[in-house]
């Protein structure tokens, strides 16, 4: 790990920590977010000759001036406009843990759309810039900076203050916690075959971030298993594509490639989960995760405890994915016609009937019951509908391999 | 993607094609507000296209499109919403809907789950 990484590194965890302190002081979120950017930036630039002392206060320092200068600047004009400030400064001590969390909540306030929720938390909580944000999701930097302060906006006029949402709404502004954490966490994982290297690793971020915020709320069973379930996903990250970018199906990964250790600590905080907390759907999701990450090989895969855990997800939270998956599993179990028969409940599901993956999933079961000709239709519609190109491509490989066969 | 059709275009009044690039004026200005517009571009018209052919490794450049047709593609709005409903609300914002017609197509992305 270089100097610079190091910095880097540190920088992103002092982001929100640094933040807190200057929102409860000056309020102006919108203002002071600007504020801990420019810092930040400073700092990138600066620490590599020299780290201060107390970065921390070195950090607040530059931000609290950039503040005050900008306020200033401000102040005229909003004596004129009058603007009450949205976010009152509040006089009560915070420990940094509950600025981070405070600011979780904030970036994920339930005004905002997913995308500005992803935007917004990787660079006030994730400490991330704009450009690292654009690249991420590639779009350029004037779309994301426009998205950004958009939500600090659209907060803003929402009235959210600077504390942590009262009791009764904090178990329902969590799952959007959740969800955005997890939003970032595929949107990170599914790029990985990508051939951009360019981009911050936003898996690595998001399970950062959940790691943050496990530590934060040790005893909510969601958080942790929405950290098992990317530990656990994440372990497969060198199994799943090839060197060329194509991706390999989970029975076909060589599995002495996935991280061990990530399974390890994955399978020991799910385990404990199950024993203690209230079941959900990220725990279940992660137990799912677990049966297959203990399998040493694909054909020891416990599929009857998958389909159970699936009945169970289905019931939790049902959707037309969970039905999909369900179909895999139970074909495994009771043979390739079980799934097409589940398979069929989708055919009228408007959700999902179009959706590439179905097809997908069809031309597998029927390609496991040695219908080769249907199974190439599947495949070759599935690889149509699909927007995904390294998906296209194991598709249509799929399909000329059976034409081969033929 | 906006099909244009030069014929139907050039018998518009100047009010009307005046109407026309304000909408994609005013159109471009919100979708950048809203932090949706990934890019955009006008495309010359087919009387300045190169078609270009390799046949065995030997490339041919002629005048004029691959397609001869009375529409043709005029230009392009990139945008990176939420939903395909979104999308299509967006594309009838677009002006020249009102005259030929636009279509919304997803882009390929690099990203991908294995199965």
């Amino acid at each position: 790990v270089t100097v610079g990484h190091a910095i880097e590194d540190r920088l992103r965890v002092l982001a929100p920590q640094v933040l807190g302190p200057l929102v409860r002081r000056y309020g102006h979120f919108d203002t002071c977010e600007d504020a801990v950017q420019e810092a930040l930036l400073a700092a990138s630039v600066q620490w590599p000759d020299g780290m201060p002392e107390n970065p921390k206060a070195w950090l607040l320092t530059v931000a609290s001036r950039r503040v005050a200068d900008q306020l200033r600047s401000d102040e005229a004009r909003r004596r004129r406009e009058d603007t009450v400030a949205a976010y009152a400064p509040t006089e009560q001590h915070a420990a940094a843990d509950d600025d981070t969390l405070t600011l979780l909540f904030l970036c994920c306030h339930p005004t905002l759309s997913p995308p500005s929720q992803l935007a917004l938390t990787l660079r006030a909580v994730g400490g991330l810039s704009t450009a690292e944000i654009a690249r991420a999701f590639f779009v350029p930097e004037a779309t994301m900076a426009q998205r950004i302060s958009r939500a600090k906006q659209t907060i803003k006029a929402a009235g959210a203050t600077f504390t942590l949402p009262p009791d009764d709404e904090r178990a329902s502004r969590l799952r959007v916690v959740l969800h955005v954490l997890y939003l970032i966490f595929n949107e990170g994982y599914t790029a990985s075959s990508g051939p951009d290297l360019q981009r911050v690793e936003l898996s690595t971020e998001a399970i950062r971030l959940a790691r943050a915020l496990h530590r934060l709320i040790p005893d909510d069973g969601e958080v942790v298993g929405l950290l098992a379930l990317m530990l656990l996903t994440d372990a497969r990250r060198a199994a799943r594509a090839r060197e060329d970018g194509s991706l390999v199906p989970l029975a076909e990964q060589d599995r002495s490639r996935w991280d061990r250790s990530a399974i390890e600590e994955g399978v020991d905080l799910i385990t404990e989960a199950l024993a203690r907390a209230p079941i959900g759907p990220y725990q279940v999701q992660a137990a799912i995760a677990a049966v297959h990450a203990e399998a040493p090989r694909a054909d020891d895969t416990d599929w009857a405890e998958i389909v159970g855990l699936y009945e169970l997800l289905e019931h939790l939270a049902p959707g037309p994915m969970v039905t999909l998956n369900r179909a895999v599993a139970e074909a495994m179990v009771f043979g390739p016609q079980a799934g097409l028969d589940r398979l069929a409940a989708l055919d009228d599901d408007a959700r999902i009937a179009a959706h590439h993956r179905v097809d997908a999933v069809r031309a597998h079961l029927l390609e496991l019951g040695g219908d080769e000709a249907g199974a190439y239709a599947a495949y070759r519609a599935a690889a149509r509908r699909t927007t995904s190109l390294p998906e296209q491509r194991y598709l249509e490989d799929r399909a000329m391999r059976l034409r081969r066969a033929e | 993607m906006i099909h244009l059709n030069p014929t139907l275009f050039e018998s518009l009044s100047e009010a009307e094609r005046d109407a026309v690039f304000r909408g994609h004026d005013e159109l471009s200005k919100d979708l950048a507000a809203t932090g949706e517009l990934v890019g955009s571009a006008a495309l010359a018209e087919p009387a300045n296209t190169k078609t270009v052919r390799v046949r065995g490794g030997v490339p041919a450049v002629t005048d004029g499109p691959y397609i001869e047709a009375k529409e043709h593609l005029a230009g392009y709005y990139v945008i990176d919403c939420d939903t395909v409903e979104r999308a299509t609300e967006i594309a009838t914002r677009i002006p020249d809907a009102t005259l030929t017609a636009v279509e919304v197509r997803p882009v390929m992305n690099a990203s991908g789950l294995e199965m």
